[in-house]
């Protein structure tokens, strides 16, 4: 017969104004196994604690129920305060008698709430005694950590990770490292320019003795768990030897054939070999194949006979690089929205109307115009910009539902930047609401407009045409009442940021969640913002969702304290919620193998001693199992089960209500 | 009085009318579902400080995945006038795709119980994410009510006593 203890918390009067506690630990003394029961005031308290420690020790109990609050809450606590008194942790349940029931039944003469509260607590208890004592595994890990996406939020990750002398392997999909940050022309609200800051720190990474950068490459495949995971690199051809280009860049000078810029966000044209910005990370051209006319017709080859050391090799394939990790940091970033989808802005109809990233490399001294804001379609200076936001965002029926968190702010900056530029214009800007939550960010704004005198319009555009060279802008500005027509010279949209294309394909290969947007899905949104659920897997930077700079570097950081915490011990420990195989009836189906989302059953064979296999049966890796539970439903012989969720603890449970 | 509002006012009255008829008898209502999306959910109801009708007993599981259908069975045949069960919505199932194997075991499971002559009123399937504690709230008040309407379950109780 079982020794169990129940306390019922009384939670102030959380729990007590709709249950009656005593009552409830009257009711569980009667039940059979059940040899101490109390309430308390508050059982999460140090007193509470103190006591349940004692009760453990003085009345020998094998098991312990909480009659409190959810076991999001304190479950841990009292698990914790159990192993403290010597009983195993897993031999301690919470009956959830607060969120799901004190608070969510108000009878005030407490019948509905104790009666509920009555049968909760006797199936917990029921359950209880089918519960086994298990143990945490420890698993080895390995002390490399791998970052994916070297925007500044892997930048930031990387290094911090480097630097607390762990080697670190960078994975850029671009030629170079740097990311969106890289295009930006200067950041709010300081006004710093954003290479000046960012350039020094993507020199830092290629330079440092810890870090491995990887660009013009992608992550392939990902195999394994947290400490331990292997991890496919596929390394695409640049047709450019890393080891003998001096970067000198005379084959970039020499090529006679040109594509779309990226980088400038198709506002100029590039050479068939490039490096993205001049001060790129590592300073090594590729060659873009699909419009490369040596290696699609065999002609050409001028950079190959110009380049001194020889490092053309139109002969590259793509190679693929094995790295093992302990850890994973993502840090892909974001995307704008495609403004073609707003054809009522006349974005790809009206030459000058542009999207905010495009803004920023015409004012950035690096970009095509070398700083000079002009118009696409003349190269005239615009004497009035009109700048749309929300393009996309809080609009779920033409774009996205999220606010993008970031335009408010660049909006304000760009007519900061325009104004700085070109004296006599004059910039407009239609809101629906000005979001400029930060340090000195509302600063920032008010500064824009009384300042540098942006005209802050608030309402929606409806029109956007072009009359006679200028661009016609239609909109309501809701404060007056009055419909609105500007003539503007350009307009920019301020665009919703989206997760990057192929952001899911990722998300599958590491095993992480994402949302309905393609973010990546964090552990917990307040208290475990970094992490996945997939252990060992870490968010920085936009790739979770919109976010500035700042928070992207205090994310970067975050990722790499969490690398550092999870390296600082050879080995981890992890709570042993797991399947278990039952090798006596396992008949080899392999349903549970096809079930398990995560690989983590493996075959193993039964030899004989002379090394014949005389039968296979399924095998969990403790490393891998994340404890869902999905090969137990699926096998069909009842073999495998899940520790602290086994079969007879479920029924336990059904069977007492 | 505009068409919908009457209908609102006849199911109020409706629902009083029944509630009166049959005050003795509640309805039990076990619900099973997954620990992040769902439990998460009906724990919020509980810190918004919403009401739902206390007829319902929820069973944590890590997942819906993990949902065997033979516990839903055993649920009937004890205690049960109705079951649930509700997890992560598609697609943002903590396991990845634990819900997915959920939703298609359900596909095949609800035939059998309507074959077996269970009335599907009796059993809900649905996806409460952690952030809707309303659906949650709606849910539980719309299946207890409806079971209530449909009386006790007593078609295959204590068959294995």
């Amino acid at each position: 017969m079982s020794r169990i203890g129940v306390f019922v918390c009384q939670c102030g009067n959380n729990i007590a104004s709709t249950v009656d506690t005593k009552k409830v630990a009257e009711e569980m003394s009667k039940m059979p196994g059940v040899v101490y029961t109390c309430d308390y005031k508050f059982m999460c308290s140090a007193p509470g604690q103190e006591n349940l420690r004692e009760i453990v020790k003085a009345q020998k109990l094998d098991g312990v129920v909480v009659s409190a609050c959810s076991p999001h809450m304190h479950e841990k606590t009292f698990r914790k305060a159990c192993e403290s008194a010597g009983l195993n942790p897993y031999k301690c349940e919470i009956s959830n008698i607060r969120e799901q029931c004190s608070w969510v039944h108000h009878d005030k003469t407490k019948k509905v709430g104790t009666i509920k509260s009555i049968d909760l607590t006797r199936m917990t208890i029921e359950r209880l005694k089918k519960n086994r004592p298990l143990k945490n595994i420890n698993i080895p890990v390995k002390k490399r950590a791998l970052v994916i996406g070297g925007g500044i939020a892997g930048i930031q990750a990387a290094l911090d990770i480097a630097d607390g002398g762990i080697e670190v392997i960078l994975v850029e999909k671009e030629p170079s490292i740097g990311g969106n940050m890289a295009r930006l022309s200067e950041t709010f609200p300081t006004m710093d320019c954003s290479q000046c800051i960012l350039t020094p720190k993507m020199v830092e990474a290629e330079l440092h003795d810890n870090i491995t950068i990887y660009t013009w490459s992608e992550i392939e495949k990902v195999d394994g768990y947290i400490g331990n995971f292997t991890v496919q690199i596929r390394k695409k051809a640049k047709y450019v030897d890393e080891q003998l280009c001096t970067g000198c860049g005379e084959c970039i000078e020499k090529c006679p054939f040109k594509a779309d810029n990226e980088f400038e966000m198709k506002l100029n044209k590039r050479k068939v070999i490039y490096t993205p910005f001049p001060q790129a990370v590592p300073n090594i051209p590729v060659i873009d194949a699909p419009h490369c006319v040596k290696i699609q017709k065999d002609k050409c080859g001028a950079c190959a006979i110009i380049c001194g050391p020889n490092a053309i090799d139109f002969k590259q394939k793509d190679q693929i690089i094995t790295e093992e990790v302990g850890a994973i940091i993502v840090a892909t970033g974001y995307q704008l929205m495609p403004n073609e989808r707003f054809g009522e802005y006349g974005y790809g109809k009206i030459k000058d109307v542009i999207s905010g990233l495009q803004f920023e490399r015409l004012a950035s001294s690096s970009g095509p115009t070398g700083g000079e804001i002009i118009r696409p379609s003349d190269g005239n200076v615009p004497k009035s910009v009109v700048f749309i936001q929300c393009v996309g965002s809080r609009d779920e029926k033409k774009g996205v539902a999220y606010c993008s968190k970031v335009c408010c702010m660049y909006t304000a900056k760009h007519t900061m930047l325009y104004k700085h530029k070109v004296h006599d214009g004059q910039s407009y800007v239609f809101y629906m609401d000005i979001r400029s939550a930060g340090k000195r960010y509302e600063e920032f704004v008010r500064r824009a407009i009384e300042h540098d005198g942006a005209m802050y319009l608030r309402g929606r555009v409806s029109r956007v045409y072009e009359r006679n060279g200028k661009i016609v802008v239609q909109g309501a500005d809701t404060l007056s009442g009055n419909q609105v027509e500007i003539e503007a010279d350009m307009v920019v949209l301020a665009t919703a940021i989206l997760a990057r294309d192929g952001a899911d394909t990722l998300a599958q290969r590491l095993g992480i969640g994402y949302d309905k947007h393609k973010f990546y899905n964090e552990y917990h949104p307040k208290l475990r913002p970094v992490e996945t659920v997939t252990g060992g897997i870490y968010l920085a930077g936009t790739c979770a969702g919109p976010m500035d700079i700042p928070d992207s570097v205090s994310m970067g950081g975050a990722t790499a304290s969490k690398v550092l915490g999870l390296f600082s011990s050879d080995e981890m420990s992890r709570e042993p919620i797991t399947a278990i195989v039952n090798r006596a009836i396992c008949n080899a189906c392999w349903d549970c193998l096809n079930a398990c989302p995560y690989s983590a059953i493996e075959k193993e064979s039964e030899n004989d001693r002379h090394g014949n296999i005389l039968r296979w049966l399924a095998k969990v890796n403790d490393g891998l199992c994340q404890g869902c539970g999905i090969c137990v439903a699926a096998c069909r012989s009842k073999c495998i089960d899940l520790q602290g969720y086994t079969d007879e603890q479920v029924y336990a449970a059904i069977n007492a209500f | 009085m505009p068409a919908n509002e009457m209908s609102v006012m006849d199911n109020k009255q409706a629902i009083t009318e029944k509630q009166e008829t049959t005050t003795a008898w509640e309805p039990k209502i076990t619900a099973f579902v997954c620990n992040w999306c769902t439990y998460a959910g009906a724990d919020l109801a509980g810190t918004s400080r919403m009401e739902y009708r206390p007829n319902v007993r929820i069973i944590k599981l890590p997942c819906t995945g993990r949902i065997d259908p033979l516990f839903i069975i055993k649920a009937f045949e004890k205690e049960a006038d109705g079951v649930l069960v509700s997890g992560c919505h598609p697609g943002d199932c903590h396991y990845t795709t634990g819900n997915y194997h959920a939703r298609r075991r359900w596909i095949a499971f609800k035939t059998l119980m309507e074959f077996v002559g269970i009335d599907m009123r009796r059993l809900h399937f649905s996806w409460v994410s952690a952030s809707e504690a309303i659906k949650w709230v709606d849910l539980i008040n719309n299946v207890t009510d409806e079971v209530k309407e449909l009386g006790p379950f007593v078609e295959y109780k204590g068959l294995n006593d």
